[in-house]
């Protein structure tokens, strides 16, 4: 029956545009819920989230643009939303205008009337704007526009019915062309009639897609993107006359009288209709920034809060993690039990040793990031998350990064997962990418257990602090280093020039964010789960076989069993392999597989290395001085030096990669930011080895 | 646009309002201030312009941080 129902619903597809800071996440939030899903447009890191709707008898698609000021090809995601609306042809376009600040709201507006597009504006924060006394005269703002104006407040999910009203209105009996124009006035109209004609007669398929009327005005504001495509020499001599001719008349660019223009068509309507009475100089927002960006307090602020919120994310997740944890314990023993003890069954293996595992290993970091994203959506609703990254950003801006990529490297000293997924803040994909690459090198909690195995086997209790400090310290130089040499290469782009909206703080709704954390959390589940606990279980099967033979077990102990097992798998085989590569670094196979082995989980390093040396892993507290002892008789301080600096900087667990690949797009990423970071840590620890056997 | 009167915004006091004459950039720049209401003609007051600290206007109903770079390559006029 539900079959029947669907095939009678009639498909929509509504682009959602606005600006950054107008309310459009909380009105996607409003007419989706929780039927979102967010993906990447293909081929770049530009998120693209769409979201469904059931209303009436209609099936509503919902695409939201990233937040745009204007649809030039100055920024890439401006770029994309406007080929989007050009090249999907969506039924609408819902453009979320801020109503307490309407006349720059609708400068996108006008590039939206422009494309030809039909247009329904969501008159969003209608009640802020009530408080500012401003009253607006919708239905003659309506008719000016040629667009329905509906009043919303995208917070409290208030105007859903209406917005949605309009949106089958305009879906069903489209208007016919518009009779406001926005004109440009009798200068650039002349050039106007002289480029169109020729862009037909030349471009006939690009005035067909685009419009010629839409095509001639891009041209004369220089629209790089426009311009890679007309090849015809007639139109490109006729333009460069028209825009020397008016460089030379108005002694400025065309595109700077064009923007002039739209803003004039703005004003024309809005003058009639928008009443503001009373001026409000001093608001509470305002004191509030005297405090948080003071010049003296703002950065300590800044850091007490930044603080409170990596607190928040692992030691108040911890609890959570704990249980989850115990479960899987309970769960897998549970299963294990189904089996006679000492079963050989491969099915029982690949579910408590592979599967179980692997899912926990996914599992256990969603507490992490639910908490993590809870407290970013309080940050950003809130509108401190801009004031946060002008603070850091002097202190970003030497290495080449913005100043909110300080909270996600942040976040990387607990976890690189969540930072990574942290990085979604910052916008510029140059700096996105840059910051990904070298996350990993905030020395994460699990790397935290292979210093504490390593540190106190090699190093007298004096030394102990200072060269765990001295690792934290070394991290933190080589990302700033490298961040810095991707910027000035690879990532090498000018950095956007800082000009931010300051949103007025608001008090975030309780609504938009749990929505907002509970979608990352999905995300991660659904995406980032699949391929990590994919790799999990396929590093299970590399550590576990191949087994070796019956006879030569024989004669061996538990521990012992375990210990040729492992060196006999395909982990075991390779380590061996590889030795010769590692012996410059000290290290030998031993330390291979377990460094192989841990590209599971960092913190499998400590049990992989125990399984080796044939030490227990019944009992922690035993095996781990134990294991220490062996080591100390094996290798030296440099050594176990040499081991936590590679642990360091080498490649991060399976868990980041996934994440890698997901956030970036690409495995193309992923698979660089491994290579990069395991040549960077072959370097670096050779250099230490190498130069610490000759001085010591 | 009037070159003879006019200073780089950077250089205005707290509390003072504005004019923007001009912008002295590349066109990137100008695209992304234009958009953001920043343009000729318009008014700025200056809210927060002190050494080190975070250069903020208010134009209209909104409120922008500037980077240095930037303020340096707005040309306004004193009213």
């Amino acid at each position: 029956m539900l079959g029947m129902a669907i095939d009678k619903l009639k498909n929509i597809t509504v682009a959602l545009a606005g600006n950054p800071n107008s309310g459009k996440t909380s009105i996607f939030n409003m007419l989706t819920g929780a039927h979102q899903h967010v993906a990447n447009y293909p081929g770049t890191t530009v998120e693209n989230k769409l979201g469904t709707c059931t209303y009436s008898d209609f099936r509503i698609t919902f695409v939201d643009l990233p937040g745009a000021y204007g649809l030039t090809t100055f920024s890439e995601e401006e770029l994309v939303a406007r080929n989007f609306i050009i090249d999907e042809k969506p039924d609408l376009v819902v453009d979320v205008v801020d109503a307490s600040n309407l006349e720059r709201n609708l400068y996108l507006a006008t590039q939206l009337i422009e494309i030809d597009v039909p247009v329904v504006f969501a008159l969003n924060m209608s009640d802020v704007a009530r408080q500012k006394s401003i009253v607006f005269d919708t239905e003659q703002l309506s008719r000016l526009l040629e667009a329905p104006i509906v009043p919303t407040i995208g917070n409290k999910a208030r105007g859903k019915i209406a917005l949605l009203d309009a949106i089958i209105g305009v879906a069903t009996s489209p208007a016919g062309p518009r009779t406001h124009r926005i004109t440009y006035g009798d200068e650039i109209e002349k050039a106007i009639t002289e480029i169109e004609p020729l862009i037909r007669s030349e471009h006939l398929d690009l005035a067909a897609k685009y419009g010629s009327r839409w095509l001639a005005v891009k041209l004369l504001e220089q629209d790089n993107d426009i311009l890679s495509k007309i090849k015809s020499q007639p139109v490109l001599e006729i333009l460069n006359h028209n825009v020397d001719r008016l460089k030379h008349l108005f002694k400025d660019d065309p595109e700077a009288i064009i923007a002039d223009k739209r803003y004039g068509f703005i004003s024309g309507a809005c003058q009639e209709t928008v009443r503001t009475t009373v001026e409000l100089r001093h608001t509470a927002s305002d004191l509030a920034d005297v405090v948080l960006t003071h010049r003296i307090l703002g950065l300590p602020i800044f850091l007490f809060l930044m603080y409170f919120v990596f607190q928040l994310t692992f030691s108040i997740a911890a609890y959570p993690m704990d249980w989850l944890e115990q479960f899987f314990g309970w769960f897998s023993a549970s299963l294990a039990s189904f089996w006679p003890a000492q079963s050989e069954s491969w099915l029982r293996s690949i579910l408590i040793d592979g599967v179980i595992p692997g899912v926990g290993g996914v599992l256990v970091f969603l507490p992490n990031i639910l908490i993590l994203f809870l407290a970013i959506a309080i940050l950003e609703d809130s509108g401190y998350m801009a004031r946060a990254a002008f603070i850091m950003d002097k202190l970003m801006h030497k290495i080449g990064l913005h100043g909110k990529s300080f909270i996600p490297m942040l976040i990387g000293f607990g976890c690189s997962i969540p930072a990574i997924m942290a990085t979604r803040i910052l916008e510029n994909r140059r700096n996105r990418l840059t910051t990904i690459m070298v996350l990993p090198l905030m020395s994460c909690g699990a790397r935290l257990t292979i210093y504490g195995l390593l540190i106190p086997a090699f190093f007298p209790h004096a030394w102990r602090g200072p060269v765990l400090w001295l690792i934290y310290l070394t991290g933190i130089i080589l990302a700033v280093i490298s961040a810095k040499l991707l910027r000035l290469t690879i990532f090498r782009g000018e950095a956007v020039p800082f000009v931010m909206e300051l949103p007025p703080y608001r008090v975030p709704t309780a609504k938009s964010i749990l929505i907002h954390t509970w979608q990352r959390g999905w995300m991660y589940l659904k995406k980032a789960g699949t391929i990590i606990l994919v790799c999990s279980v396929i590093l299970w099967a590399a550590m576990s076989y191949p087994k070796p033979s019956e006879k030569s077990l024989t004669g061996l102990t538990g521990d012992e069993v375990r210990s040729a097992e492992l060196a006999n798998s395909v982990i075991g085989r390779i380590g061996q392999t590889i030795e010769p590569a590692i012996r410059p670094l000290g290290f030998d196979w031993k330390i291979g597989t377990a460094l192989i082995g841990a590209t599971a989980a960092k913190e499998l390093f400590v049990s992989q290395l125990g399984i080796i040396y044939a030490v227990s892993a019944q009992d922690d507290a035993a095996t781990i001085p134990t294991l220490r002892s062996r080591l100390q008789a094996d290798y030296s301080p440099l050594v176990g030096l040499c081991i936590m600096l590679f642990c360091l900087v080498s490649f991060p667990c399976v868990a980041t990669i996934a994440i890698t690949r997901q956030e970036t797009g690409s495995w193309r990423w992923a698979a660089f930011q491994f290579l990069f970071l395991t040549t960077l840590a072959y370097i670096v620890t050779f250099v230490v080895y190498q130069l610490g056997s000759l001085l010591l | 646009m009037e070159v003879e009167n006019t200073k780089p915004l950077s250089q205005v006091a707290e509390g003072q309002t504005v004019t923007v004459a001009g912008i002295q950039g590349g066109r990137g720049l100008r695209s992304r201030l234009t958009a953001m209401g920043l343009l000729p003609k318009i008014q700025i007051t200056v809210v927060q312009n002190g050494g080190r600290g975070p250069f903020v206007v208010s134009i209209k109903n909104s409120r922008m941080v500037l980077g240095r770079g930037v303020a340096d390559k707005i040309m306004v006029l004193e009213i």
